[in-house]
């Protein structure tokens, strides 16, 4: 394995700062992410931080890397065409729950079961906040808000379940308040060789009065520091997927190493497309018209 | 005679597709012209297909008016095609299971096979190499180079070996040496220049002609009729260096080819009407961020899932129209098989020039049907041009600028993995840096800027593009326009009213956006009368023409069956429009006769077919009607009648007999 080179954190500094609330978790994630950038030893130039629409979809923008800030939904079948196109690129995957797990759910499950090498970052907050405050796919039940005013009545969708069931190969959760924690989990999910799913709290401060960094804070505890538990056993991964309520693990709930899609795409024999030679062969372009004689 | 149409009717799963294929490779191998187009449905066993393969000695652009020899592979084709062949043509068919049993036209050769017979001494063959027999029967009728047809046969079955080569031409042996001992050929007279032009179709030239531009990834979701660039992607992917994705759906389709683009690889994508409405977001977010992107939009019937194996033009507004707001987009219509080629090219170097999305917009017609193609029109060296890059950026020159505002509105483009240049796209509005203006730092004067920026890139491409020209006589008393892959048909149609007196040339557009507006003014006002014929029911073209240019044509052919136009279908509809005849949307007699297929089909059995049909007083029901026997198939005899609206098309009633 080739040796990482950590870069100082404000290699990443962005030209801009954030205009998220005032205490938004996404503050967390943003620092983690830079840090997690940093100490995987990506060059700002190599990485492409892809997000869709929502407040936490605005997260390339403060960094200094490459950037997509794309179509609501679309973060990561926009990646998978920039992976694919250069596969000498770290593509990293920001986002809301809205945006991944609601209108963008399709796209997670097929790239998590092709196993791309993508690192995905959810800013799950539960709830729709650059809209003001409407249910999320993740809203818990019986939750008021402004579009379920009698509270939801629909089960929230489990991240980390589905994407153990769907074949992603690294699937974590972390915790804005435990941004040192959540750098350490960003960092492997980049490293790693396969798609990675870093689910995170990163509580609304303003539309969501449930899920709060005291309800998280109460209620949170870390696998690693869960002696015996073993994130390479995807049956002890499912259970602990299910537990909510007083404790709720953080940490790296999954690792597993198995071939990515792109270890099996004959065209990267000869490396990356954009290194490629451009123009087709022409005993081959002969071929390809001879073929219809 | 210079040129023949050949039928061949059947089931699907009956091999029509390879009997056709043998037949116009032996031609287009001896050096003649082939043209072919399946006509089929959305079932992979069963129903009815009808290929019609033309073969001529000069170029063939459609697949003609006229069938001159039926190969049947069951007793319905027979029945529906058997009274369409011309005189002195010819109908081919297993005399085992098959008979002509409807009144057919005089002096055509009936050729009943006795195909058990003949192929006995060959050993057990498979049920498909009865289309065999019949094809060496119709070589020699047609006087086709029996030799030729071996070689193409040879390559055909090389993958499965010397036997399965030797037994399938011993078959088509067997049915040229029947033919020779009983009959005489039609009559047809070739010159056999022995140049050998590929034979491939809209969505094979389009993909070799992306292959030759560059494009280095692919992603679609399968859809009729675009699959066919999908499949041959896919077979040659590893030989081209294409990464060829199949993506969930379509929003992924579009939204990783946009990705793939703004990493820095030619990227296309292609689908039809329905899946391109999922990816219309995505065309505006490659506007947004100024991405290259090559889409392809291959028009089938619609609206809604429509009849999704049949052809149309009716997919213009929703090009155009795709996605919210304003961003420059081009618009392309390839004309034919050879354009395809030619358009993939060209889009790729527009989509990188101008860094917008390039639509091409095709149909089932030309993406489906094979046509034979001049050799030398495909190249290798096709001309490229990636537009302005960046390939590093001075440290001193401050932050780097991907959006900056110039006079032409390109922005000198990098990509990802490129020191100091490092930036965000973002489809939200931007200013120069690509920091956003849309939130909290609103800002109307880097809007309104940055929005004429992306515009500019509008009219500086419309120079880049030839403008419309008409093609034909200046003397015109009427000028037919079309656009995308009607231009063949219509130049036929041109052929056949200017032989029979009626002054006409033709005006046909290739590139729909941007628009040669003040071009196309100038030639419409020269022209007398204009006729616009398209694929379509509402006439979407010719309303883009009178926004485009303020010309109202005075007529419209329209067609919206889902079968291509014919030649004389054309010339007979202008031919009446100049003569002042009204034109009519009533029910044909063969269209009544579908009518009642559909009947038969539906509530009847296929011991049934149609069989008189009548035009007979309504009776109180409004309109005249189509009175329809219906017979059994095995004698003849009549079981019942269907009365169907001449105007309307209603089907009234069914009275068995009693």
């Amino acid at each position: 394995m080739a040796t990482v080179v950590e870069l100082p954190i404000h290699s990443f500094e962005g030209l801009v700062d954030p205009d998220w609330c005032p205490g938004c978790g996404d503050f967390g994630v943003l620092k983690s992410v830079k840090m997690a950038a940093a100490k995987a030893g990506v060059a700002p130039k190599d990485l492409v931080i892809v997000s869709g629409i929502g407040c936490s979809s605005n997260l390339p923008g403060y960094v200094h890397a490459y950037g997509v800030h794309s179509l609501h939904g679309r973060s990561v079948a926009v990646a998978t065409g920039i992976k694919l196109a250069n596969t000498s690129l770290k593509v990293v995957i920001t986002g809301g729950d809205g945006d991944g797990y609601g209108i963008g759910i399709g796209h997670f499950i097929h790239a998590m079961r092709r196993n791309l090498d993508l690192t995905y970052v959810v800013m799950d907050n539960q709830i729709y906040g650059l809209t003001t405050g409407q249910a999320s796919p993740t809203t818990m039940k019986d939750q008021r808000t402004k579009s379920t005013p009698h509270g939801n009545v629909e089960l929230p969708i489990n991240p980390l379940a589905l994407a153990l069931v769907s074949g992603a190969t690294y699937v974590a959760r972390g915790f804005s308040g435990e941004p040192n924690h959540m750098a350490d989990l960003i960092a492997g999910g980049i490293q790693h060789k396969g798609f990675a799913l870093i689910d995170v709290f990163s509580p609304c401060v303003t539309y969501n009065k449930v899920n709060t960094y005291p309800y998280f804070k109460k209620r949170v505890y870390k696998l690693e520091e869960d002696n015996g538990y073993d994130s390479s056993s995807m049956g002890v991964a499912m259970e602990r997927s299910q537990e909510w309520g007083d404790r709720i693990p953080i940490g790296l709930l999954y690792k597993d190493d198995q071939p990515t899609y792109e270890d099996s795409e004959r065209v990267f024999k000869k490396g990356p497309l954009t290194q490629q030679p451009l123009r087709a062969d022409k005993a081959v372009f002969q071929s390809l018209i001879d073929e219809n004689l | 005679m210079s040129d023949v149409v050949v039928g061949i009717g059947g089931a699907a799963g009956d091999g029509i597709d390879k009997s056709g294929d043998t037949l116009a490779k032996t031609a287009a191998r001896s050096g003649l012209y082939a043209y072919a187009f399946n006509s089929y449905q959305s079932v992979i066993r069963g129903g009815h297909i009808w290929l019609r393969l033309r073969m001529g000695q000069e170029k063939v652009q459609s697949p003609g008016d006229h069938t001159h020899a039926l190969i049947a592979l069951n007793q319905d084709s027979i029945e529906r095609h058997a009274p369409e062949i011309e005189s002195g043509g010819a109908i081919l068919f297993n005399a085992d299971k098959l008979k002509v049993n409807i009144p057919i036209r005089d002096n055509v050769l009936t050729v009943p096979l006795p195909i058990g017979e003949l192929t006995k001494p060959l050993g057990a063959i498979q049920p498909v190499m009865q289309n065999t027999v019949a094809l060496g029967a119709l070589i020699f009728l047609l006087d086709l180079d029996f030799d030729v047809a071996t070689s193409v046969l040879a390559d055909t079955f090389a993958h499965k070996g010397q036997g399965v080569i030797d037994q399938n031409v011993g078959v088509a042996k067997v049915g040229y040496n029947y033919a020779r001992e009983r009959f005489v050929p039609l009559g047809y007279k070739w010159n056999f220049t022995r140049k050998r032009r590929p034979f491939l179709t809209g969505n094979e030239a389009l993909s070799i002609g992306a292959v030759a531009a560059g494009c280095k990834f692919y992603s679609a979701y399968p859809m009729t009729p675009a699959s066919g660039i999908l499949t041959w992607m896919a077979e040659h992917s590893e030989r081209c260096g294409v990464v060829v994705k199949q993506m969930e759906d379509e929003l992924a389709v579009a939204n990783a080819a946009i990705g793939a683009g703004y990493a820095g690889v030619r990227s296309m994508c292609g689908t039809s009407g329905g899946g391109f409405a999922l990816m219309t977001e995505a065309i505006g977010m490659a506007g947004m961020l100024e991405a290259p992107v090559v889409i392809v939009e291959v028009q089938r019937g619609g609206p809604s899932t429509g009849i999704p194996t049949k052809t149309e033009q009716a997919d213009l507004n929703q090009v155009y129209g795709a996605s919210q707001g304003d961003f420059p987009r081009i618009i392309i219509a390839p004309k034919d098989i050879r354009d395809c080629f030619d358009t993939a090219v060209e889009a790729f170097n527009l989509a990188e020039k101008y860094q917008c999305p390039v639509i091409i917009i095709t149909d089932l017609l030309l993406s489906e049907h094979p046509e034979t193609v001049e050799p030398e029109y495909f190249s290798a060296e096709v001309p490229i041009d990636r537009g302005e890059m960046v390939s590093g950026w001075k440290s001193g020159n401050g932050t780097f600028k991907r959006y900056a505002f110039t006079k032409s509105g390109i922005s000198p483009r990098t990509i990802p993995g490129t020191a100091d240049t490092l930036y965000v796209a973002a489809t939200d509005d931007h200013d120069e840096e690509g920091v956003l203006i849309s939130d909290v730092f609103c800002n109307s004067a880097v809007r309104r800027k940055i929005s004429e920026k992306r515009m500019k890139k509008m009219s500086l491409a419309l120079r880049d593009l030839p403008a419309p020209k008409i093609e034909g006589r200046a003397d015109a008393d009427v000028t037919l326009i079309g656009w995308g892959s009607t231009e063949g048909v219509i130049r036929e149609a041109v052929q056949q009213l200017n032989a029979s007196g009626i002054r006409t040339n033709q005006l046909h557009f290739k590139y729909l956006l941007p628009f040669h507006g003040k071009e196309s003014t100038a030639i419409l006002k020269g022209t007398k009368r204009t006729i616009c014929v398209e694929m379509n029911a509402t006439g979407q073209f010719a309303r883009h023409l009178r926004a485009e240019t303020g010309h109202a044509v005075s007529e419209q052919i329209l067609k919206y069956d889902g079968e291509p136009f014919e030649p004389a279908q054309i010339a007979a509809q202008v031919r009446a429009i100049v003569e002042g005849k009204p034109r009519s949307l009533d029910v044909t007699e063969s269209e009544a006769r579908e009518i009642a297929y559909h009947y038969v089909r539906v509530h009847l059995n296929d011991e049934f077919r149609p069989g008189r049909v009548q035009k007979a007083a309504g009776n109180g029901l409004g309109e005249a009607i189509w009175k329809i026997d219906v017979v059994t198939r095995e004698g003849g005899e009549k079981r019942g009648e269907l009365r169907v609206g001449v105007e309307t098309g209603s089907t009234y009633s069914w009275q068995p007999v009693r």
